[in-house]
């Protein structure tokens, strides 16, 4: 044991905690009419918290090990720190107008939010079932409230209930498989786990156990079946948190997996690797045709977070096969940074569009291509990036996925390619139909606007603005340059799930 | 010099790239300065493509105008840009026939206007198209590959006919599933030889792949290239893509984007796959044929003159398949030449057929008659054209039709002679039905008098931008069909150079391997 503990490991959590109580105080201090100050300050937290994952990505000492191996600094954890501090910033700018125009509470909002982002950070690092447990629910706490936060609005409630309820189910389950393997194998470091694995054959028990924690993830990043929740709360949450919930949250639930898989469940290959194909198949299927038929924009975006959770899955099922490992890792890694970029960008559309027309129906994008021309052509790249048309970023992702599949070089493999394959082509039809509604259809006359079938009817017609806020606009001008960008020259974040996976060497 | 051999292929990659942006910055107002802006760039870039056509070493084999820059070392892939004889001419086409497609655009642009982004359309489509034919890494050629499809994709969407979402999803749909059936393709090559670049495939000739994953892999790569050649079954696609597309769209996807599936397999495909294709070659040649007689008779059953056009372009790609099935070094320059001339020709076809739209407000045959009365230059363009697509010698059609046939009496050594002696006698019935569909179609177009709906209507004969947009194609058909060595010549090195390879690889006895002039055995050598 050595009881001293390196500080510079720990700084971009020192700086968030630090951070937070930084924003409470103020919050707490400040006049109620100055409140809205807090706003300016929380992005500067997250920023702060970006300085130390700098310095220790460029410190000669490039992987550190804490807490006996429970926390653990390296390439994978520093380019998710990374990540995840750069995505809460942009979903800050996010809210920031979203927030300060609605009557909605202020401090604790931004409070919330980055206590989230805490648990982000945490969970990059988290090399052990319980540092990987309390990350997972300082991750989930913080958005079960944020999710009701429009609290006037029936929807929103329901959207915090339901994503509360199956939060709190999805964990105990987790945990109960979790208290198994403790019993079986004595230990809860995920190294420790994963010699025990090799050591002894895994009793029927074990396999419970390893099936039980697997499903608690599924339902954090919504894989069908357990993806129930994330329409109906990405519906009724405040569009900025919803952006966050189906971007960082949802990368946090695939981070928390492929630890897990990755530093602990490795050697029971045979035992997760049917279960995530079987959620990565039945991911995007059903992910795909329910969004085939949604009209109103916020629930398509859900659904096809639930489809594109399951290409980011595939990889992971067949993870043990043939020299996949450490492509199937980059993969996963890679599809993350690039589906945040693209799926934020959509979702600042989406608000951006909100705020002229009033409805999240995908009929009132009609004609926006005349109306609104770089929102339509911001909308357009996120939508085609997000079916994975090259040039844009989203041909990369689908692009790594399917090579960590042919390099598996199983049937079961290529059968899942094949999946994917069909699934770019009905993905393609949705995407395509917002897009088509943007730029073929003539915008419609005022009247029809707000009457959507089967999605939110707008009632509390909020006053319609037709300028973009700068923030919103700076959030959807990064993601459009970025997902050009990325797509035309991919090194620039290949080479992060490159790095990142070097600790798939290191490990197996 | 040496800067420009360079810098040559990015630039006629790119130039319309820089074009594309001026025309976006270019202030909405100023439609002229816009259309300029679009055209000017154009030229520019066909500059580059005379300029490579005069550096161009016509007695070699070997890519010329490299360019090999790091891309994306994580997987690989590099910035690998080539041409050579068989792509050249391609790119030469490429490039001329956008310029006319902006000259014509001039003045018609369809509903709803907006010419700035009409145009951006068109140069970015080029991008796609220059940059397929000179791509010499895979995973580049796949990004070009696909980068067509968006603006394609809003082109049939936005200015297109009254079932243009229909068109515009379903042409988008097959070629997405077909390219990413190609992509699993490009990976299973990657897996087992561990690069994408296209020269190196080609020279291990998919040597240690075993027999079934030869098979598996030239299967993905064939349906994502049939898709787009389309060969039948897959051509479905392609009548409601051109019903649809506005004129210039349609004779951009025909002379052009069609292109990019023959050009996929004389590239890439059998090159790199040489035993698949001699197993596959049979089927390949038989769908070929199914195609040229399925689209002939489709033609026949037609009312709408677009849609006849279009399915006479599966007639046509037909031949092309069926020159490039037989893997030797007459059916594969054949299918070049037939690839150019079928641009030249069926381009001016829909050239036609769009004019003639716009000005009788129909296509539909059974209401047009007596163009040669009332529009007597538009009239004998149309009889020019038509006889030029039936294959008439003398002129471009006849030498893509024509040596192609002669090809499929003697396929390369191995491949079965009484299958394609079979084929070749039905491609034969095959130009037959071409004349027959193409003659009927000018009889009832262009002959006899005006239907009584349009006697009085005043039809304005050829005007100005359709003489300047038109006659650079009337003449090349007619020059190519008088001097088809001016396109041989080019192509024939490269081809006897991959024919040869191929023939090797499938280890014919060395009597069958073609014999191809000294400086192109060097290279295949090399």
């Amino acid at each position: 044991m050595n009881p001293s503990v390196d500080l510079h490991a720990l700084a971009p959590e020192i700086v968030l905690t630090v951070g937070l109580v930084v924003l409470l105080v103020a919050d707490l201090l400040a006049p109620e009419r100055q409140r809205w100050q807090t706003a300016r300050l929380a992005p500067f937290v997250v920023l702060a918290a970006l300085v130390p994952v700098l310095s220790l990505a460029l410190s000669d000492q490039p992987t550190r090990v804490l807490f006996d191996g429970a926390f653990v600094i390296d390439n994978y954890a520093l380019v998710f720190k990374g990540f995840f501090i750069v995505v809460a910033y942009l979903a800050l700018l996010m809210s920031a107008d979203y927030i300060t125009e609605g009557d909605y509470y202020q401090g604790e909002y931004w409070f919330l939010l980055v206590a989230a982002v805490l648990g982000l950070v945490v969970m990059a690092s988290a090399r052990d079932l319980i540092s990987v447990f309390v990350a997972l629910e300082l991750i989930s706490l913080p958005t079960f409230v944020l999710a009701g936060w429009r609290k006037h609005d029936p929807k929103s409630n329901e959207a915090a209930m339901k994503y509360y309820l199956i939060g709190v189910m999805s964990s105990a389950v987790m945990l109960f498989g979790m208290s198994y393997i403790f019993g079986l194998s004595g230990t809860t470091m995920l190294s420790s786990i994963a010699e025990w694995m090799m050591r002894t054959p895994l009793s029927p028990l074990a396999l419970v156990a390893v099936f039980l924690t697997l499903v608690g993830f599924a339902f954090k990043v919504s894989a069908v079946p357990f993806h129930f929740w994330a329409p109906d709360t990405y519906e009724g949450a405040p569009t900025p948190v919803t952006a966050f919930l189906s971007v960082a949250s949802k990368a946090g639930g695939f981070v928390a997996l492929l630890t897990i898989i990755y530093f602990g469940f490795f050697p029971a290959s045979e035992v997760w690797q049917p279960v995530v194909w079987f959620l990565a198949a039945a991911s995007m299927f059903v992910g795909n045709l329910t969004a085939l038929r949604q009209t109103n924009v916020v629930r398509m975006l859900a659904y096809s977070s639930v489809a594109q959770g399951g290409f980011i899955l595939a990889p992971l099922a067949i993870a043990a096969e043939g020299n996949a490992s450490r492509s199937a890792f980059g993969a996963v890694v890679t599809y993350l940074l690039i589906y945040a970029v693209m799926n934020l960008g959509a979702f600042a559309v989406v608000m951006a569009v909100a705020r002229r027309t009033g409805s999240g129906e995908i009929s009132s994008y009609a004609g926006l291509g005349k109306t609104g021309s770089w929102l339509a052509i911001a909308m357009s790249l996120f939508l085609f990036s997000l079916a994975g048309i090259p040039p844009l970023a989203g041909w990369f992702a689908k692009f790594v996925v399917l090579r960590a599949v042919v390099e598996a070089d199983t049937p079961w493999a290529y059968v899942l390619g094949v999946v994917v394959v069909i699934n770019t082509v009905i993905a393609f039809v949705y995407y395509s139909a917002v897009a088509r509604r943007m730029w073929f259809d003539e915008a419609p006359a005022a009247a029809e606007t707000a009457d959507g079938n089967g999605g939110v009817a707008v009632k509390t017609r909020p006053t319609l603005r037709t300028n973009t806020p700068p923030a919103l606009a700076a959030v959807i001008g990064v993601c459009a340059i970025a997902t050009v960008v990325f797509g035309v020259y991919p090194q620039a974040v290949a080479k992060l799930g490159d790095m990142a996976a070097q600790v798939v060497t290191r490990v197996l | 010099m040496n800067w420009f051999d360079h810098w040559a292929l990015p630039l006629a990659v790119f130039l319309p790239l820089l074009g594309f942006v001026a025309v976006m910055l270019w202030p909405k107002a100023d439609e002229t300065g816009t259309k300029a802006v679009a055209l000017i760039s154009t030229l520019i870039t066909f500059g580059v493509g005379i300029a490579l056509l005069f550096r161009f070493n016509y007695s070699s084999s070997a890519l010329q105008f490299h360019v090999d820059k790091e891309w994306i070392p994580v997987i690989n892939s590099r910035f690998h840009l080539g041409v050579d004889g068989i792509a050249l001419p391609l790119l030469i086409l490429s490039m001329f026939i956008t310029i006319l497609a902006i000259i014509y655009s001039w003045n018609h642009f369809p509903e709803p206007h907006n010419p700035k982004a009409f145009l951006g359309l068109i140069l970015l489509l080029e991008v796609g198209m220059n940059g397929t034919f000179v791509a010499q890494d895979l995973i580049l050629f796949f990004i070009f590959f696909e980068i067509v499809l968006l603006p394609m994709f809003f082109m049939i969407g936005v200015w297109g006919g009254p079932n243009r979402k229909y068109a515009s999803i379903k042409f988008f749909l097959f070629t997405l599933f077909g390219s990413a059936l190609m992509l699993i393709g490009f990976l299973a090559l990657y897996w087992q030889f561990n690069t994408f670049d296209i020269p190196t495939l080609v020279a291990k000739h998919g040597v240690g792949l075993s027999h079934m994953a030869e098979l598996l892999i030239f299967g993905g790569l064939a349906l994502g290239f049939a898709i787009k050649v389309p060969m039948f079954p897959f051509h479905t696609w392609l009548p409601d893509a051109h019903t649809e597309a506005p004129t210039v769209g349609s004779v951009i996807l025909a002379a052009v984007l069609l292109k990019l599936g023959t050009f996929g397999f004389i590239r890439i495909a059998l090159p790199i796959l040489p035993n698949a294709a001699k197993a596959y070659a049979p089927w390949i040649a038989l769908l070929a044929v199914i195609g040229i007689i399925y689209g002939a008779l489709c033609c026949l059953a037609q009312k709408d003159m677009k849609r006849l056009i279009a399915f006479s372009s599966v007639a046509h790609m037909g031949f092309v398949m069926l020159g490039i099935a037989t893997l030797t070094v007459i059916g594969i320059n054949a299918a070049i030449f037939g690839m150019v001339a079928h641009g030249l020709i069926t381009g001016m076809l829909f050239f036609l057929a769009g004019s003639i739209a716009e000005r009788y407000e129909t296509r539909d045959m059974g209401r047009l008659g007596g163009v040669m009365k009332q529009a007597p230059h538009l009239g004998w363009i149309l009889g020019f054209c038509a006889m030029a697509s039936l294959g008439l010698p003398g002129l471009a059609g006849f030498w893509g039709e024509f040596p192609a046939i002669l090809a499929a009496y003697d396929p390369m050594a191995g491949i079965s002679q009484t299958a394609f002696r079979t084929f070749m006698v039905v491609a034969a019935v095959g130009t037959v039905l071409a004349a027959g569909y193409l003659l009927w179609m000018l009889q009832r177009v262009a002959f006899g008098n005006p239907k009584a709906e349009f006697e009085h209507a005043h039809i304005h004969d050829v005007h100005g931008p359709e003489w300047i947009a038109w006659v650079p194609l009337l003449a090349l058909i007619v020059v190519f069909g008088v001097f088809p060595s001016l396109l041989f010549n080019i192509s024939n090195p490269a081809v006897c150079s991959s024919t040869a390879g191929i023939a090797k690889a499938i280890e014919v006895p060395a009597d069958a391997v073609p014999q191809c002039p000294s400086g192109a055995q060097e290279a295949s050598a090399r």
